[in-house]
């Protein structure tokens, strides 16, 4: 009985890890999206097309470059640190 | 002694007396201590701190500097300089942290089961961390030595002591403590003089808004146009838009590998606090790299301003080395007063004019489009160091300037110093020639480690390779082309193993390594041409991001190709990606 026990009780922990690491995959691909689009994409692949366009008084690929997606990057780090606080206690794996 | 030397020799014996005081106070008696600050710095602390390891001599003094004279094109410091940390919080710190152990080779033996794979790591993290610090101590004896008129050696001297004390005392946990007093020391340095000139300029106070909100960017596009150089705001006037895109990538994942980045993630109690720390650190870090180009706008925009038509009054010095006062140019409140930013900068050797600038009139022409002056030559380095003088702040000020560099490398350099004393006292010497040692054994053997480690840097300091930018190019290629992937891997793919991660890292290094070899040939050989111009196109800078897609594949294919890892790695890899059972205190000889 014991044993039948520990056994399920192994395979839900084991579905449980699986689920919160598919999660946190989603999570960190999302977080990377927006990453690569500020950074590959919006300040360097567009930096020639978007060159009409303006932030305040400077072109917004410069801006983006020099300054936006610096800002963008640490908004992203705590962004995952906050959701994970979350997803951690959700599957109940947070220390 | 001048104002200038006098507020540096009191703000030097200050910061530097408090950096010994918090070594002292932070000295420790046990290997975690040493290594891994005992697991008990706070995640915001461990953000200044990581902060400070991060931002070097270079980033301090010449980052800015380079950015006024790249234009749109320095967003690959920028960018590849800060994007890495998204990498680090995302994919890498929180599941070191809760592997738990003490260096980088430790978790690359560990997760790849091989006592090769840890060797070659150590090696790898030695050879990145010594190109690295070479050009850090470099950098304290050039800071005196502009300052304080020190004979450049002594600096260097200085600077060794003062890291050895923290360092061997105190390990990682004082080095983590000085490093945050460092932060702030360097961050108030760097932030007043923008502050001011910002104000100056723009009106504004806050660089960053100012940048952005004020004509000058706009001003300074012009002037550039007028002169005959392509626009500041111009994008791929000095690299090409592949070397643009992959210059950033390399850079960024070879910060998400530099091993003495990686081991901050490992003195924060847990893996929460290593997620929180890596946005601490990035914050802190941002706020300097925002305000380094918009320092970088306002400089060069005064710089060409006060030169473009200058006159000069009188011709000083010698016949090699002649020295113009100039005065500043009509159209400006200021006309016709003399300007001594640039008689003592030339002093200096940071501004030069040739021959041809004699006459009347200073003007600045262009012979090639990077963004050089061609009547005037100009050290990138005067951007952050001569800022405070072109702002008339006070010496007070000026003197500030010069602790925060120093605070800068000194931080970095013990950063680094750790890594490479571990490498070889924790990887080589406890886990792989005498595993049987004892606490105090392997206390003692660190401590002797680190202090020789210092010395060794303070000889490189003082007999610096002639390639120092080469070298910092070399770490980042190397650091994103053999530890950045199997690291990842570890993490990610249960089915990545032994095999695939030697051959990987190997692949990745001795790519990396023959192609900068080939590339700069000229500097670092003395050929006549270099060996091969580019890689597809791709260039020295950027060819660490070809080197890591190698060391991915690699990895890959040759883990696939060969048997699975046993049970109990896979269980590791499962244990890994789990934030609960953070141990505090990782038993050793397990």
């Amino acid at each position: 009985m014991a044993t039948a026990d520990r056994k399920i009780a192994k395979v839900d922990s084991a579905e449980k890890a699986q689920a919160y690491w598919k999660t946190n995959i989603r999570l960190i691909l999302g977080l990377l999206a927006v990453w690569a689009l500020v950074s590959y994409v919006a300040a360097i692949g567009l930096a020639i097309p978007l060159d009409g366009v303006r932030i305040g008084n400077v072109p917004f690929s410069f801006w983006m470059a020099h300054q936006g997606a610096i800002v963008v990057f640490v908004i992203l780090i705590f962004t995952y640190a906050k959701v994970m606080d979350r997803v951690d206690n959700k599957f109940d794996v947070h220390e | 002694m001048g104002a200038v030397e006098l507020w540096t020799f009191i703000l030097v014996i200050l910061t530097f007396g408090i950096y010994l005081y918090i070594g002292y106070t932070s000295r420790v008696r046990d290997t975690k201590g040493f290594y891994v600050a005992g697991q008990g710095v706070p995640a915001m602390a461990n953000g200044a701190a990581t902060a400070a390891d991060w931002m070097s001599a270079a980033s301090f003094i010449s980052m800015a500097g380079l950015i006024s004279f790249m234009g749109f094109d320095g967003a690959i410091y920028l960018l590849g300089w800060t994007g890495g940390y998204v990498l680090l919080a995302l994919l890498l710190a929180p599941y070191l942290r809760k592997f738990g152990k003490y260096t980088v080779p430790d978790f690359v033996g560990d997760r790849y089961y091989s006592k090769t794979a840890r060797a070659v790591a150590a090696i790898a993290a030695v050879f990145v961390s010594l190109t690295y610090v070479a050009g850090q101590m470099r950098g304290v004896g050039v800071v005196f030595g502009r300052f304080l008129g020190l004979d450049v050696n002594w600096g260097v001297v200085i600077g060794m002591v003062i890291v050895a004390f923290f360092a061997v005392l105190g390990g990682m946990k004082g080095i983590t403590w000085t490093q945050v007093a460092q932060y702030f020391v360097l961050i108030l340095a760097f932030i007043i003089p923008a502050v001011a000139i910002s104000t100056q300029l723009t009106g504004n106070p806050i660089p960053q808004l100012g940048l952005v909100f004020s004509n000058i960017t706009n001003n300074l596009d012009d002037i550039q146009r007028e002169l005959g150089f392509q626009e500041y705001t111009q994008p791929f006037t000095n690299l090409d838009q592949l070397n643009v895109f992959a210059i950033t990538i390399a850079l960024m994942i070879g910060t998400a590998g530099l091993p003495h980045v990686i081991v901050r993630f490992y003195t924060v109690p847990n893996v929460r606090a290593a997620r929180y720390s890596a946005g601490w650190a990035l914050l802190f870090i941002a706020l300097l790299y925002t305000t380094a180009p918009a320092l970088a706008v306002f400089a060069r925009y005064n710089l060409i301003n006060s030169l473009n038509g200058a006159q000069v009054a009188s011709v000083t010095g010698t016949e090699e080395e002649p020295i113009y006062n100039l005065t500043y140019p009509d159209g400006r409140e200021d006309a016709g007063q003399p300007i001594e930013w640039a008689t003592s900068w030339q002093e200096a050797g940071l501004l030069s004019f040739t021959p041809d600038a004699v006459g009347d009139e200073v003007t600045i022409s262009m012979a090639s489009a990077t963004g050089g002056f061609a009547e005037a030559t100009i050290d990138r380095d005067i951007i952050v160091l001569a800022t405070p003088e072109i702002a008339q702040l006070s010496p007070f000020v000026i003197a500030l300037v010069a602790a925060g560099g120093l605070a800068a490398a000194l931080s970095t350099a013990s950063g680094l110093l750790l890594v490479i004393s571990s490498a070889f006292s924790h990887d080589i010497y406890y886990r792989l020639i005498n595993p049987n040692a004892d606490e105090a054994q392997r206390l003692l053997v660190g401590r002797i480690v680190i202090f020789f480690g210092v010395v060794a840097a303070g000889y490189f300091g003082i007999n610096p390779p002639g390639f120092v930018a080469e070298v910092v190019a070399f770490a980042f290629g190397l650091a994103a082309a053999s530890f950045f992937p199997i690291i990842l891997l570890g993490i990610f793919d249960k089915r990545a193993n032994n095999y695939g991660a030697i051959a990987g890292m190997l692949t990745g290094l001795i790519f990396t390594m023959v192609m900068i070899l080939l590339m700069r040939s000229v500097q670092l050989f003395g050929t006549e041409a270099p060996i091969i111009e580019s890689f597809f196109g791709i260039t020295a800078q950027g060819i660490g991001t070809v080197g890591a897609i190698l060391n991915f594949l690699v990895t890959f294919i040759v883990s696939r190709a060969t048997a699975a890892p046993p049970q109990e790695i896979q269980d590791l890899v499962e244990s890994v990606r789990v934030p609960r059972g953070v141990s505090a205190a990782p038993a050793h000889g397990d």
